[in-house]
């Protein structure tokens, strides 16, 4: 099949035909990564800037070295949060990076749907490189690819997404993902961080991480926010680490071949005790490498599809 | 000068009259329904009207509008602002106090009405603050904003938080009689929410303002009112609690009045969907049962009347992140098509809707308009409602466009709006 979108906004809107195509693409590309010279001239003479309005050494270099892979010119762009709401608007500063020649905006913002506002307004493609509380299309789309290369396959399997559901874009983006390519999907933490209304997307809500571990297939620990443990969300991170911190003992429930997945970096003793956090480093590893070949799929099939004609 | 109406059908709900005949203004004033129009034609001095196959009606009463002036004219000012009202049929419009600064004293409150009254082409009657500053704090002038011309007073946009406050400004516009016009918003609730709580707001990662901050407040109000015996006017009612616990304060006897906006008995949260600021109002839309629960508040009466909550804001303050987005669309130009889809749709008959938009929003705030009485100001609305219209945001007076209902194809036509007597708007 042909990609025909100019833009990866998020996986809300993709088909399971669209996300399957990503993976397979991002087979061909970790091939690339394998090679002594690990470079393949498909975007060559692109501008890509990654513009990035949160901190983000780890997903910003992971483009980056995508990009690079792909042989496009890059351009990066980090504005402070503060930059947000004061000065320049979201759109003239996109406008400008266009002006320099960017046709490829990857963007990271700390507000839900920025990457639309772009999307709408400019005529670059835009990736969305994680906006607010919404999605993050190409971490979700890394975890997938290492599901799969794992398991063999997504359809059928019994996924745990445990932690801040409330304000995870990953969580949301690995929702839609694994829903649309056929795994049963749950989601456990405390009751105020699961967003309203989610059992009408067809994932099954647990408080109780025993009950919600049982038969699981793979466990995604979604890392905490340590300023919300100075909210009301929870009462300390001690007492969340108590309930819904993945332990040894509550691990023995799931299945007998589980994958533990963390998007990283890791609170040690808090989403898992330090011995499974060993365990699953090699995953976790994975998962970084994975990111990269993902990434370059992404920017692959949005250049020779919907393209940046 | 006098204009003669000729030929509509006039629906005046204050008086139960629904006929065709003929309208003559005189001086300013409505002076007689004359059997036959021959005589004025031949008059020069009278303009002739033909209103066959037209509405005529009062002129449109809207309770809640936000005219901006002083301190936001970018986004309106009362000049634009009355021009906006008259386009979309509107004579007599009530502005909110959340101007800068704030009409918490006469003087800002004279200022508007002069303002008004030499730039405005309809009547503009003003709402105090109920505390200083919209602080929720301490109660504002409020005795000498009404003999300045405050019609009632709200801290709309900012709820008064604390109830002992709330108690104090009801129990002293008793001496007034002007009703408190409350914005009901647990605003701890809400917290820095921007839209509906609900799956909509799930899937778009946005923070949710659930119905419930609605409802402790219209339920506290009430309590209050009942409490104080005061005139308590409920704004922008969106949730199916809250028209719940409005019916059931009236039904035993509470002085409650309550409004809703067209935008809530006609879009849910949906409209949201791919980050449309034109979507992001407060209250926000909520789902679909909310939205039936204002519906069926019109139709029995709980709603008693349609306010726009007009709230222009300029296209570069919406063109933004959804989060940095101010709050509010403009609703005097698409008011009267979208009200119209009520009787299209079967929920009201034409003259209710009429008395939503005429004598029942004038009787809340005793503004002796919205009636074709004889002897009262020639305030009059022409209009054809089944005429189509396809909504286009470029031909507003309104000097904001921010609507969600561009491109929407309705029916309602304004052909003429007088004020006073003078044509001050013609199709």
């Amino acid at each position: 099949m042909d990609f025909n979108r100019r833009h990866i906004l998020g996986l809300e809107e993709l088909s399971a035909e669209e996300i399957t195509l990503i993976l397979d693409t991002a087979e061909s590309m970790k091939e690339v990564s394998k090679r002594d010279v690990k470079k393949v001239p498909a975007l060559r003479g692109v501008t890509v800037c990654n513009l990035f309005y949160e901190p983000s050494t780890r997903t910003r270099s992971s483009f980056e070295i995508a990009e690079k892979r792909l042989s496009a010119d890059v351009l990066n762009f980090t504005l402070s949060h503060s930059s947000v709401s004061k000065g320049e608007t979201l759109l003239d500063t996109a406008r400008n990076l266009e002006a320099m020649g960017a046709s490829v905006i990857v963007i990271r913002h700390p507000m839900s749907g920025a990457p639309w506002l772009l999307a709408k307004e400019l005529d670059s493609s835009i990736i969305n490189a994680g906006d607010g509380s919404h999605e993050h299309p190409s971490q979700a789309l890394l975890d997938l690819f290492t599901i799969r290369e794992i398991k063999g396959n997504i359809e059928g399997l019994k996924v745990l997404v445990v932690g801040d559901i409330l304000h995870s874009r990953v969580a949301r983006s690995n929702i839609w993902g694994l829903l649309k390519l056929g795994a049963e999907v749950r989601v456990a933490g405390p009751p105020t961080l699961i967003p309203s209304h989610i059992e009408n997307i067809n994932v099954k809500t647990y408080y109780n991480l025993e009950d919600a571990v049982k038969g699981v297939d793979v466990v995604i620990m979604l890392r905490i926010q340590m300023e919300r443990q100075d909210s009301e969300f929870f009462p300390s991170l001690r007492e969340y680490a108590r309930f819904y911190g993945l332990k040894r003992e509550k691990l023995k429930l799931a299945a007998k071949d589980v994958v533990v997945m963390h998007p990283g970096p890791i609170n040690r003793g808090i989403e898992l005790s330090s011995d499974i956090a060993d365990d699953a480093g090699s995953v976790i590893l994975d998962q970084v490498s994975n990111g990269i070949a993902v990434r370059m799929a992404m920017f692959y099939l949005v250049a020779s599809g919907g393209g940046n004609s | 000068m006098s204009i003669l109406i000729k030929g509509g059908r006039i629906i005046d709900p204050s008086q139960d009259i629904d006929k065709v005949t003929n309208v003559l203004i005189e001086d300013g004033t409505i002076k007689s329904f004359p059997r036959s129009a021959t005589k004025y034609e031949k008059d020069r001095k009278t303009q002739v009207i033909n209103a066959r196959g037209k509405i005529v009606s009062p002129g449109f009463v809207d309770i809640h509008v936000h005219l901006r002036e002083p301190g936001f004219e970018h986004k309106e000012t009362i000049k634009t602002g009355c021009d906006s009202a008259a386009a979309g049929g509107f004579t007599t419009i009530v502005c909110m106090p959340n101007t800068n600064p704030v009409n918490d004293n006469a003087s800002v409150t004279e200022y508007i009405l002069l303002k008004a009254r030499t730039e405005g082409k309809v009547n503009v009657f003003p709402i105090g603050a109920i505390t200083k500053g919209e602080k929720g704090e301490s109660l504002a002038q409020i005795g000498e904003m009404y003999e300045a011309g405050c019609v009632g007073v709200s801290d709309d946009g900012m709820p008064v938080m604390n109830s002992k406050v709330m108690r104090h400004a009801m129990e002293y516009v008793k001496a007034f009689d002007i009703p408190v016009i409350s914005h009901a918003e647990d605003k701890n609730l809400s917290g820095s929410g921007v839209m509906n709580e609900g799956e909509m707001s799930t899937r778009l990662g946005l923070e949710g303002i659930p119905c419930a901050s609605e409802d402790v407040m219209v339920s506290r109000d009430i309590n209050v009112a009942e409490l104080t015996g005061a005139h308590l006017h409920i704004c922008h009612v969106s949730s199916e609690a809250s028209v719940r616990l409005i019916r059931a304060a009236k039904k035993r006897g509470v002085r409650v009045t309550a409004e809703v906006t067209p935008h809530h008995f006609t879009l849910t949260d949906k409209a949201v969907d791919s980050y449309d600021t034109n979507a992001k109002m407060n209250p926000p839309l909520r789902g679909e049962a909310d939205m039936k629960a204002c519906i069926e508040g019109l139709k029995d009466g709980t709603l008693d009347v349609i306010a726009t909550d007009h709230a222009p804001h300029s296209e570069d303050e919406k063109k933004v992140e959804f989060n940095l987005a101010p709050f509010g669309i403009v609703g005097l130009e698409t008011a009267l098509p979208l009200s119209l889809k009520l009787v299209e749709d079967k929920v009201l008959t034409l003259n209710q809707v009429i008395s939503k938009l005429t004598d029942a929003p004038s009787a809340i705030l005793k503004l002796n308009r919205g009636t074709l009485k004889k002897g009262a100001p020639a305030d009059v609305v022409i209009f054809d409602p089944k005429k189509k219209v396809k909504i286009d945001r470029e031909t507003f007076h309104s000097k904001s466009k921010n609507t969600p209902f561009h491109g929407w194809e309705l029916k309602g036509e304004i052909n003429y709006t007088i004020v006073n007597g003078k044509v001050v708007y013609s199709a």
